[in-house]
């Protein structure tokens, strides 16, 4: 088994054991898009206009959640030590942490996110693109929330803190991905904002295992 | 016999106006992190561990002041010590994790700081924390690092610290001397030059305590070198001892920088 | 290291004697600017013929958010001095400056407000450069709690540069981003060098003085901030020293 599978296997391993959370994100994610309803009344059309929006920070929430998990308890027991003196570089261990991370908390999240859309009166035809967004979107969630995590990860009851540091850097993505369901709804052309997305994850994917991995080496000094 | 000094670009030149005449010494100027000099072809490494004048302070309070020591190949030596004297500092800073302020360590001729990759695959790390994850069995804990360390199988460390009845237990279920056993078995996985050992018998019980002196005497027989910080007595034949005391109180400490924040005060 | 180099200053005991003579002619320029800017634009100008006096706000608002942007660009600058050269006064200059930037946010935002209500009919509008600041002031409100979870200061040193990294590279493209998601109400640059632009001539050097006492302002408040920073580590090492004596 080579290294990369066995960070990539114990990780999801552990999310799905006892005490992982593996389904919390989702289940969070589930209980946000019910509250919504009750603050804005059960107006279709009403719940039309602010469905894209609730889909999209619904999601945003239920990915932060969870990350501070992501190094913690390896912080913790010590495991990251040994983590950093592997022969795995530690970006490549951040970056497949966070693949984990979008596998188990992400990835459901882009599934369940259509069938959510019925019930807050999306239009049908938006719903591909509500999709595409959110498996595009997602991944740079996760990886985003690792430099939040690397940041936070010496610091006890960092989890608020970990909130304010990484909400305002999913900025750019929430505002890409609402804006291609909204061209979507709307009529116009949703690729420009969905193709600037992907531009967008794929930087990050590319750089924030380095932020993340320069922050862990020093909180393990 | 006279000598001064020259500041000549990064070199300082000193001459010396004595017997032969004309002999002068040209020294590169000291950078922290400068990288160390490449080896000349053919040149036999020293097959030791060897750390020179390390100084570092944890949360601005000085910890180590100028460490000096040497580990000879197949060599030992117990790092010993009251609380707060500087022994895990000094184990992190030879892991790799830990930048030193100044100071020097080599590890078979490789300087540390001057590549990771080669650092790492020379030293195994055991710290005070066992890095045991409670959900995963006690085999699947050891596969895991089995295969990040790229060992062929985990039979060997189950049998080093006889876990093999405790295979299947989840980690969770064991008790903290198992967990240690568990940690410590980290180290029959792959041959590493150098273990780093924190407090390695805490919690072992008696049968424990000595599968851990058969296994660093195993790993002695085969050359390699040990630093291990203990407070109980094991049972190593010829290891030496390296006793560290805690900084002494005052502004200056030996060759540790002074406080950039006190440099007035500082003498 | 050359008697006369500029890194001389990132000894803090030579930094505090030097900032302790300077600062005392710093408060001096600031309120001079500060004192002459503001009563030459408050009293000294003719009211706009559509904005009535309401224009004059502008004293206030433009230097604010001027500074609030720049505040952020120095401790970029001193968070990259502090990771390539790791002078604790740059680390400790970049700290300093957080708050002072966050006010100058708020500064800018609320008069912003005041001054957008008469004009747009309303204190908020989701425009992309109020937007942008909001977002700044986030920014800032997460680079100053980091500061403030971290214990060890060298750590809390590196963790916050490397957030300052990260945060300049997405305020950045958060802007851009926020000018995708609306096209606004606001007017374009109040003032360029040209000064045929928006601003009446009028206006022009009263707010130069304004925009000059903002910067002298902000520099006095920085550095009496990292005094206060560089005498509280002082005075922990001191306590260090003792408590091990």
């Amino acid at each position: 088994m080579s290294p990369l599978r066995a960070v990539l296997g114990r990780e999801l391993r552990l999310a799905l054991r006892s005490g992982g959370g593996a389904g919390l994100g989702l289940a969070f994610f589930l209980t946000v898009i019910l509250l919504v309803p009750f603050g804005t009344g059960p107006d279709p059309d009403r719940l039309a206009t602010i469905a894209v929006g609730t889909l999209w920070i619904g999601a945003l929430l239920a990915c932060l959640l969870s990350l501070d998990r992501l190094f913690q308890t390896d912080f913790e027991d010590g495991t990251l030590d040994i983590l950093a003196l592997s022969p795995l570089p530690m970006e490549m261990t951040v970056a497949l942490k966070c693949l984990a991370h979008w596998l188990t908390t992400g990835l459901p999240l882009v599934i369940a996110a259509p069938v959510l859309a019925i019930t807050l009166n999306l239009p049908g035809a938006a719903a591909p693109w509500l999709i595409a967004s959110l498996a595009v979107g997602t991944p740079a969630l996760s990886f985003l929330g690792a430099i939040g995590g690397a940041l936070t990860v010496g610091i006890r009851r960092g989890g608020l803190l970990l909130s304010i540091l990484v909400l305002p850097l999913y900025i750019p993505t929430l505002i890409f991905g609402a804006a291609t369901v909204r061209a979507a709804i709307d009529g116009t052309d949703p690729t420009p904002p969905l193709l600037l997305l992907t531009g967008l994850t794929l930087a990050i994917l590319a750089l924030a295992p380095f932020a993340a991995a320069a922050a862990l080496r020093i909180n393990l000094r | 016999m006279q000598m001064h000094t020259e500041k000549i670009g990064l070199f300082t030149v000193a001459r010396g106006e004595s017997g032969s005449g004309g002999d002068r010494t040209v020294r590169p100027r000291r950078f922290p992190h400068a990288l160390p000099p490449p080896l000349p072809p053919g040149y036999a490494k020293t097959m030791a561990l060897e750390f020179t004048d390390l100084c570092c302070s944890r949360a601005g309070l000085p910890v180590l002041t100028g460490l000096s020591h040497r580990v000879e190949d197949g060599g030992i030596t117990l790092l010993r010590g009251p609380n707060g004297a500087g022994k895990s500092t000094l184990l992190r800073v030879l892991a790799g994790l830990l930048p030193p302020e100044s100071g020097t360590a080599t590890l078979d001729g490789i300087h540390l700081g001057s590549s990771r990759d080669a650092w790492t695959e020379a030293v195994a790390f055991a710290g005070h924390l066992d890095a045991v994850k409670p959900q995963l069995t006690v085999a699947e804990n050891l596969r895991f690092w089995a295969a990040l360390l790229g060992a062929a199988g985990i039979d060997a460390a189950l049998d080093a610290f006889d876990l093999g009845a405790l295979a299947d237990r989840a980690a969770h279920a064991c008790s903290a001397g198992q967990k240690r056993r568990l940690g410590l078995a980290r180290l029959a996985l792959v041959p590493r030059r150098l273990w780093l050992l924190d407090e390695p018998a805490v919690s072992l019980d008696a049968a424990a305590t000595t599968a851990l002196t058969r296994l660093v005497g195993a790993h002695r027989a085969a050359g390699g070198m040990a630093l291990i910080a203990t407070h109980t007595d094991l049972d190593l034949a010829g290891a030496a001892t390296l006793t560290l005391s805690p900084a002494p109180p005052g502004i200056t400490t030996g060759p540790a920088r002074p406080d950039p924040f006190l440099a007035d005060i500082a003498r | 290291m050359h008697p006369m180099s500029i890194w001389r200053y990132a000894n803090p005991v030579e930094f505090l004697r030097v900032s302790g003579a300077a600062l005392p002619w710093f408060w001096a320029g600031t309120a001079l600017c500060l004192a002459t800017g503001l009563a030459w634009g408050f009293f000294g100008t003719p009211d706009d013929y559509r904005q009535g006096s309401t224009v004059k706000i502008l004293f206030l608002h433009v230097p604010a958010a001027l500074m609030a942007i720049n505040a952020w660009l120095m401790m970029l600058a001193a968070s990259l001095i502090w990771i390539i050269r790791r002078h604790h006064v740059s680390a400790l200059a970049a700290r300093a400056a957080a708050p002072v930037g966050a006010v100058m946010t708020v500064i800018a935002l609320f008069t912003g407000a005041v001054w957008g209500q008469p004009m747009w009919g309303t204190w908020w509008v989701w425009d992309p450069r109020l937007t942008s600041f909001f977002i700044l002031f986030v920014f800032y409100l997460g680079y100053i709690a980091l500061w403030n979870a971290i214990d060890e200061p060298d750590r809390a040193a590196d963790l916050t540069a490397v957030l300052c990294l990260v945060g300049s590279v997405f305020a950045l493209l958060s802007r851009y981003a926020v000018f995708f998601w609306s096209q606004g109400l606001h007017q374009g640059p109040s003032l360029s060098l040209d000064r045929q632009e928006n601003v009446d001539n009028a206006f022009y050097w009263p707010l130069l003085i304004c925009i000059a006492g903002f910067i002298l302002l902000f520099l006095s408040l920085v550095l009496l901030r990292t005094r206060t920073e560089i005498r509280a580590r002082r005075l922990r090492a001191l306590q260090n020293l003792q408590a091990r004596a």
